[in-house]
């Protein structure tokens, strides 16, 4: 359920290494708690994101929550889709609903964060 | 599934609500008074209908609201108590009602009285120095409370960056404080749903203006270190900040001015018996220690000898918040709450809604996870993780079965940090029968979850209209600012 070779924040982001960039979105886990994900507000493509800081919003019928970048760098691509298809976001969150790339300044800031197992103990799943 | 119309669908064109006689005053032409750019070209897209229609079309809309005088209205957080009729008749009082706020000091001296006596009254529940009338709800008072900061550190020449809210916090805690230009830290809550002192500390620094707290927090209970709490953000030179939308709980026993707390505010409109939700404005009068006094908004009512007078002389204040004195009938209402309960009375509010959030706790408790188990305050927070994991049955589905009851839901899904949660306040006003009807409702509700979670999932079925897709609502906005 939560892939070996992402990295997981406290936060519930999730952190996939592409070839010095990094893919970022919200675990499923984090997902399923927000329940339908209606509105995901994103950064625009150039701006920097901080280790740990916010970078977006992601709001639910439930609740609206902060999203926190796992990793400090440049913006270089936000997915467009989740502007008409928030739903992406419950349907396929380690997948079609990430949220944005960034070129990573300090990849080793990933190290930081939990494996898939830390993860699961995190959430309570293991 | 709208069964009557839009009052814009009832429209006949030409068809009026009254008639004028001719005017004996000769008509100037409109374009000799208002400027050309300013002339509509076509009338304004308004509903043509007669006073009939519009007292059938409102009257109808007002019988689908659900009200306080109508049921049992749990809302935590809220203080949905009963709002005494007397009050309205007071508020209505044609010396109050028809008062225009521009009426010469000397011939108002009968409102700038009760307004000193309201605030004397409430100086003294709240444990502090000076109060102003202006905020027109809590996160208004929030608002002025952090600008009253702001104004005194700057007075000070100290550059304070940071406002520390809790997990548990209301949402308007730190939006409130980003609106002042704030970065906002959030501190977790212990085991025993108390502020995390030891995280507290780490976060506390020179940097820190304030610390908004809000007792008891919004899980219901008290914060029990809060003289720890108020010791250590003094002795970095912050400030305490009160959430004072949960005053119901201690007013007339203790005072949050005694707990350390240099800023507060009330919501009138909660603790004071003064109508809200769909009933009327709020008001949140905000109350401050005396190092604070010289920065709040401006005018204050003072007393001379045994005249009362609105003192606009504060050179440090941090101007008008509102227009005029506040939403004046509402602190008529507060006032004649205050003085027809007494000071015995008050208190008795705060041991009634005590003893009846406790009351309802134990009874759920074997029916509903309480995830804090603890003595509460005046509401508590339960949780409907049980059924969701047993029945697959949402805190959602529950709070719109409730409906059904003839009960308004508790507010659900916050705290944020309880899942699936479920918090009542059942206030003081409300009789054992109707608390005891209330806990028969929950606990059929919770064997419907089991016996027939399909009738729970798919509720309500008695109100007018039934579930409503919110999803869809919210994914595809349908709105517009004019017929179309
Ligand atoms: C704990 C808490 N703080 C602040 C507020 C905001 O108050 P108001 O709705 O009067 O702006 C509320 C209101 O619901 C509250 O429950």
């Amino acid at each position: 359920m939560y892939p070996e070779d992402y990295r997981y924040s406290s936060e519930h982001e999730w952190a996939k290494r592409e070839n010095g960039r990094v893919r970022v979105g919200i675990t499923r886990f984090a997902a399923d708690r927000l329940t339908d994900v209606v509105y995901v507000e994103l950064p625009q493509v150039g701006s920097e994101v901080r280790f740990m800081q916010p970078f977006g919003v992601v709001e639910s019928v439930k609740a609206a929550s902060e999203l926190y970048a796992p990793v400090s760098g440049r913006v270089v691509e936000v997915n467009e889709r989740l502007r008409d298809h928030p739903e992406l976001v419950n349907q396929d969150p380690h997948g079609e609903g990430w949220m944005i790339v960034v070129e990573a300044t300090d990849p080793s800031e990933l190290d930081r964060l939990m494996d898939a197992q830390g993860y699961r103990r995190h959430i309570g799943e293991a | 599934m709208r069964d009557f119309p839009l009052i814009f669908e009832r429209s006949v064109p030409g068809r009026r609500g009254f008639g004028l006689p001719e005017s004996d005053v000769p008509a100037q032409p409109l374009e000799e008074l208002v400027p050309p750019q300013a002339l509509r070209r076509r009338p304004p897209a308004l509903p043509e209908v007669s006073e009939l229609d519009v007292v059938r079309h409102y009257t109808r809309l007002s019988h689908r609201n659900f009200s306080i005088d109508e049921g049992f209205y749990p809302l935590g957080s809220c203080t949905m108590k009963y709002n005494p009729k007397l009050h309205e008749e007071l508020a209505r009082l044609p010396g109050f009602a028809r008062l225009h706020p521009y009426t010469p000091e000397e011939l108002a001296q009968g409102a700038l009285q009760l307004l000193w006596e309201l605030g004397e009254e409430l100086r003294e529940l709240a444990g502090m120095d000076a109060v102003t009338f202006q905020p027109a709800a809590g996160a208004h008072g929030e608002l002025v409370g952090l600008l009253v900061i702001r104004a005194y550190f700057a007075s000070r020449g100290e550059k304070r960056t940071r406002v520390i809210v809790p997990d548990s916090a209301h949402g308007t805690n730190p939006a409130t404080a980003a609106m002042v230009g704030y970065e906002v830290v959030t501190v977790r809550s212990d085991a025993r749903g108390n502020l995390d002192l030891a995280a507290l500390e780490q976060y506390l620094d020179e940097r820190t203006a304030a610390l908004m707290l809000t007792n008891p927090n919004t899980l219901g209970l008290f914060e029990e270190q809060v003289d720890r709490i108020s010791e250590r953000v003094h002795a970095v030179g912050a400030q305490m900040y009160l959430d004072g939308a949960n005053f119901n709980a201690m007013v007339g026993i203790t005072r949050p001015g005694d707990q350390g707390f240099d800023v507060m505010h009330m919501n009138l409109h909660k603790t004071f018996s003064t109508p809200h939700g769909g009933g009327g404005p709020g008001a949140g009068v905000v109350a401050v220690k005396s190092h604070l006094e010289p920065f709040l908004p401006v005018p204050v009512v003072v007393r001379d000898g045994d005249r009362y007078r609105l003192d606009f002389d504060r050179p440090q204040s941090v101007g008008r918040v509102r227009a005029f004195y506040g939403n004046f009938a509402n602190l008529v209402r507060a006032y004649a709450y205050l003085r027809t309960l007494g000071a015995e009375g008050l208190r008795a509010v705060a041991e009634h809604a005590v003893l009846h959030a406790n009351y309802l706790r134990v009874r759920l408790a074997p029916y509903y996870e309480i995830p804090y188990q603890r003595i509460c305050k005046h509401e508590f927070v339960a949780s409907g993780v049980r059924q969701k994991r047993r029945d697959g049955v949402t805190t959602r589905d529950i709070a719109k079965r409730l409906l059904d009851y003839g009960f308004h839901a508790p507010t659900v899904y916050f705290p944020l940090i309880v899942e699936e949660a479920i918090m009542i306040e059942p206030t003081e006003t409300e009789s054992l029968q109707t608390l005891d009807a209330f806990v028969d409702a929950m606990v059929a509700i919770d064997r419907e979850c089991r016996e027939d979670p399909e009738k729970v999932r798919t509720a309500p079925h008695t109100t007018a209209v039934g579930r409503l897709d919110e999803v869809r609502a919210a994914r595809q906005l349908d709105l517009r600012w004019r017929p179309a």
